[in-house]
């Protein structure tokens, strides 16, 4: 299969061409021609100004009766003793579809001794909250867990089910996927219902300097995970109700055996919680250099982050990296400093109240983000900035 | 014991990007690597075969020039490897992936054990290992950053989680995604290099692990992408361009109206 191109549309323009990722597009006269490199990644499709490019239809997989499924389901995270925020965060986002579709809200709690967690979700606007508390479920295993939340998606049929992508959720909810024979798209930034009703994923795509939209228009429910903090908490309390399901004893057997769990102290929580941080990225060059950004953070009373590139280098431990496989932060002043703004680094900062970025390259992506973008040499402009600071 | 490692060639995606003017995907500089934590997991199953003796099969799905990753993994050390290419294979989600792999793993049968990446730097999904696994109704363990074959034949890992560190103990055949953690990539040594180049890469087909034609690629995934665009702009976004005096001025003006401590 490769992508089609409507030979009454195309204008032999050429944008195909050079969007191609695989070079898969020749213009030769009068219309576009796809070679078999074609891996249908799509990215053809929407460049297309005359919509002379298509893709083949999605296979309908195993058939599910999609008019049953109704609801917004969030799955809730229990981590020893608390639910984690991300829980409440896509609760709410789980309750704006809710809303746009008209139909209920739930959130799902699996683990053990869950106190008034349950009560607690529903004044983040659940409709109701299904509670399976089992002592089975005090550590994670993909099995238990997964079994569980796949009983209860079997038996309540919901439309879409979110998840949040910790280390917990990314886990276990492919399993719980490939359980239910349905889709599922990792690290949404974004969820929106469409003129069908259909969940509207959008996530990056491409090494994330290019975000991509998908849905599942067959499989049900549609299920979709969120990083911590992309979403935003709100409380709206409900008339909602707590549901205890027991589940059958085999639903809970797993094969894998919890040997231990070993708590390790948060030591990043110092920069989590920072009002100002100042990053560093490659374009310091070495480690010396590093400590201008860290003179800078100490002038503002600030922290120091730093992009996974600059970590690699050494220039910083990898505590203090921020990004997607880094921190999630969100100050009042980000400061990136000779940082490119790859969508992992950005992920990880976007959600910071004012974001000046210093970076010699006017089509840096950083500056996509930036509330202050500084054109400039930072060798230049850090220094003299510092002076300026310490002039008063 | 028989252990495949399942690699992906991935774009080095670093330099691509949507030209903010032209709108057309900036393609500076990309060539395709080995997704780099492929390379820990066939390290992992490498260290396995040092310590306990293994047979290593490297597995991928993909173009037909995605045997270059292969012949690297080869030289490296890998026993030998299987190409899953056909053009029904294009356009697969990860449910499609996963279906494709395991058909291929229970062709090659009796496998004991799988290594995966944590996950692929393409699409960062993570889902392709689970997803595997759970076709093929084994356990598995996720971001393990250490492997160890207990005399009982079962599997000790230890896990990262986002609270720190688990030790699960998996019966075998299990499939496992591991982390950077599991040791640095040994490099291409003479010896393998040779035997590498020399190596018959099989190609299996559609046909060749009896799947049809609705259950991989495009028509075997139940997700489909509708649009591909540029990360939005900041709508309140100013720039500062002129002489750095100016620019160090307007910046310090701008923050100390915001409050920012310390100014
Ligand atoms: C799975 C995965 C997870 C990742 N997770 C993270 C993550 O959590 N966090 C993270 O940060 N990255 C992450 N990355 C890496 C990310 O894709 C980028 O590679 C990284 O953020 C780039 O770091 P950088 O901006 O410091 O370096 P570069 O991209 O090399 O950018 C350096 C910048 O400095 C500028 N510059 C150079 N010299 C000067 C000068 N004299 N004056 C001013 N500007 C200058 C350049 O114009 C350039 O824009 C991840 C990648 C993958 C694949
Ligand atoms: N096409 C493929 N061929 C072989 N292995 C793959 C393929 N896609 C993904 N994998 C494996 O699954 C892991 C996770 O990939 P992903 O779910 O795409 O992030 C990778 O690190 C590989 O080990």
């Amino acid at each position: 299969m490769k992508a089609l191109i409507d030979l009454d549309k195309c204008t032999a323009c050429g944008v195909c061409q050079d969007v191609c990722p695989v070079g898969a597009i020749s213009v030769p006269e009068t219309h576009a021609v796809v070679s078999d490199d074609c891996t249908l990644c799509g990215m053809c499709v929407d460049t297309c100004e005359f919509q002379a490019i298509r893709l083949p239809e999605v296979g309908t997989g195993a058939v599910t009766d999609a008019a049953a499924y109704r609801g917004v389901w969030a799955f809730a995270e229990w981590r020893r003793g608390s639910v984690h925020r991300v829980s409440y965060e896509l609760l709410s986002a789980a309750r704006r579809l809710a809303d746009k579709k008209g139909v209920e809200c739930a959130a799902v709690l699996l683990g053990e001794n869950l106190g008034e967690a349950a009560e607690d979700l529903l004044r983040y606007g659940a409709d109701v909250v299904y509670v399976v508390d089992h002592p089975a479920l005090r550590h994670f295993t993909d099995e238990a867990y997964s079994r569980c939340l796949v009983e209860l998606v079997r038996d309540k049929k919901p439309e879409i089910l979110l998840a949040g992508a910790t280390s917990m959720g990314r886990s276990f909810i492919p399993r719980v996927a490939a359980m239910l024979q349905t889709g599922l798209t990792a690290d949404c930034t974004e969820l929106d219902i469409n003129d069908e009703g259909l969940l509207l994923q959008t996530r990056p795509a491409f090494g994330g300097n290019v975000m991509a939209t998908i849905v599942c228009p067959h499989g049900r429910p549609q299920m979709a995970t969120v990083r911590p903090r992309v979403m935003r908490a709100e409380i709206q309390p409900r008339n909602g109700r707590v549901e205890r399901v027991s589940l059958p004893e085999d639903v809970f057997r797993t094969r894998v055996q919890v040997l231990e769990v070993i708590a390790e102290e948060d030591t990043t929580a110092k920069l989590t919680e920072a009002e100002v941080i100042v990053s560093g990225g490659r374009g310091l060059q070495k480690a010396e250099n590093f400590r201008m950004v860290e003179e800078l953070a100490r002038l503002l009373t600030g922290a120091v982050g730093a992009s996974r590139s600059a970590v690699e280098e050494g220039w910083a431990p990898v505590s203090h990296q921020v990004g997607q496989t880094g921190q999630t932060v969100s100050p009042t002043l980000y400061m990136a400093i000779g940082i490119s703004g790859a969508i992992q680094h950005i992920v990880g900062m976007q959600g910071s109240k004012i974001i000046v970025a210093v970076n010699k390259d006017p089509e840096a992506p950083i500056f996509d983000v930036a509330t202050c973008g500084v054109v400039a040499d930072l060798f230049e402009f850090v220094p003299a900035f510092i002076e300026r600071i310490k002039r008063g | 014991m028989k252990i495949v490692v399942c690699i992906k060639q991935v774009p080095d995606a670093k330099n691509v990007r949507i030209d903010p003017h032209t709108h057309t995907l900036v393609r500076q500089g990309v060539e395709s690597i080995i997704n780099p934590f492929d390379l820990f997991a066939v390290e992992a199953a490498l260290r396995l075969k040092d310590r306990h003796g293994a047979h290593v099969t490297a597995l991928t799905m993909g173009p037909p020039q995605a045997e270059e990753a292969l012949r690297d993994v080869l030289s490296r050390g890998v026993d030998d490897a299987v190409l899953l290419s056909d053009r029904a294979f294009a356009g697969a989600d990860t449910w499609a992936t996963a279906t494709a792999l395991a058909a291929a793993v229970r062709k090659l049968g009796d496998v004991s054990l799988i290594f995966c990446g944590k996950q692929a730097v393409d699409g960062d999904t993570a889902q392709v290992g689970p997803e595997l696994a759970t076709l093929l109704d084994i356990p598995y363990a996720t971001f393990v950053k250490q492997v160890e074959l207990g005399d009982e034949g079962r599997l000790k890992v230890v896990r990262k989680t986002d609270e720190g560190m688990e030790v699960w103990r998996l019966p075998l055949p299990a499939l496992v995604t591991v982390l950077r953690d599991v040791g640095d990539p040994r490099v291409p040594s003479i010896k393998h290099k040779m035997r590498a180049k020399k190596a018959a890469v099989p190609v299996w087909g559609l046909a060749d692990v009896g799947l049809s034609e609705d259950r991989v690629g495009l028509k075997g995934s139940f997700t489909q992408v509708v649009r591909v665009f540029s990360p939005p702009k900041r709508a309140d976004r100013r720039m500062l361009e002129g002489p750095v005096s100016e620019q160090v001025e307007k910046l310090f003006q701008f923050l100390k109206e915001a409050k920012v401590p310390g100014l």
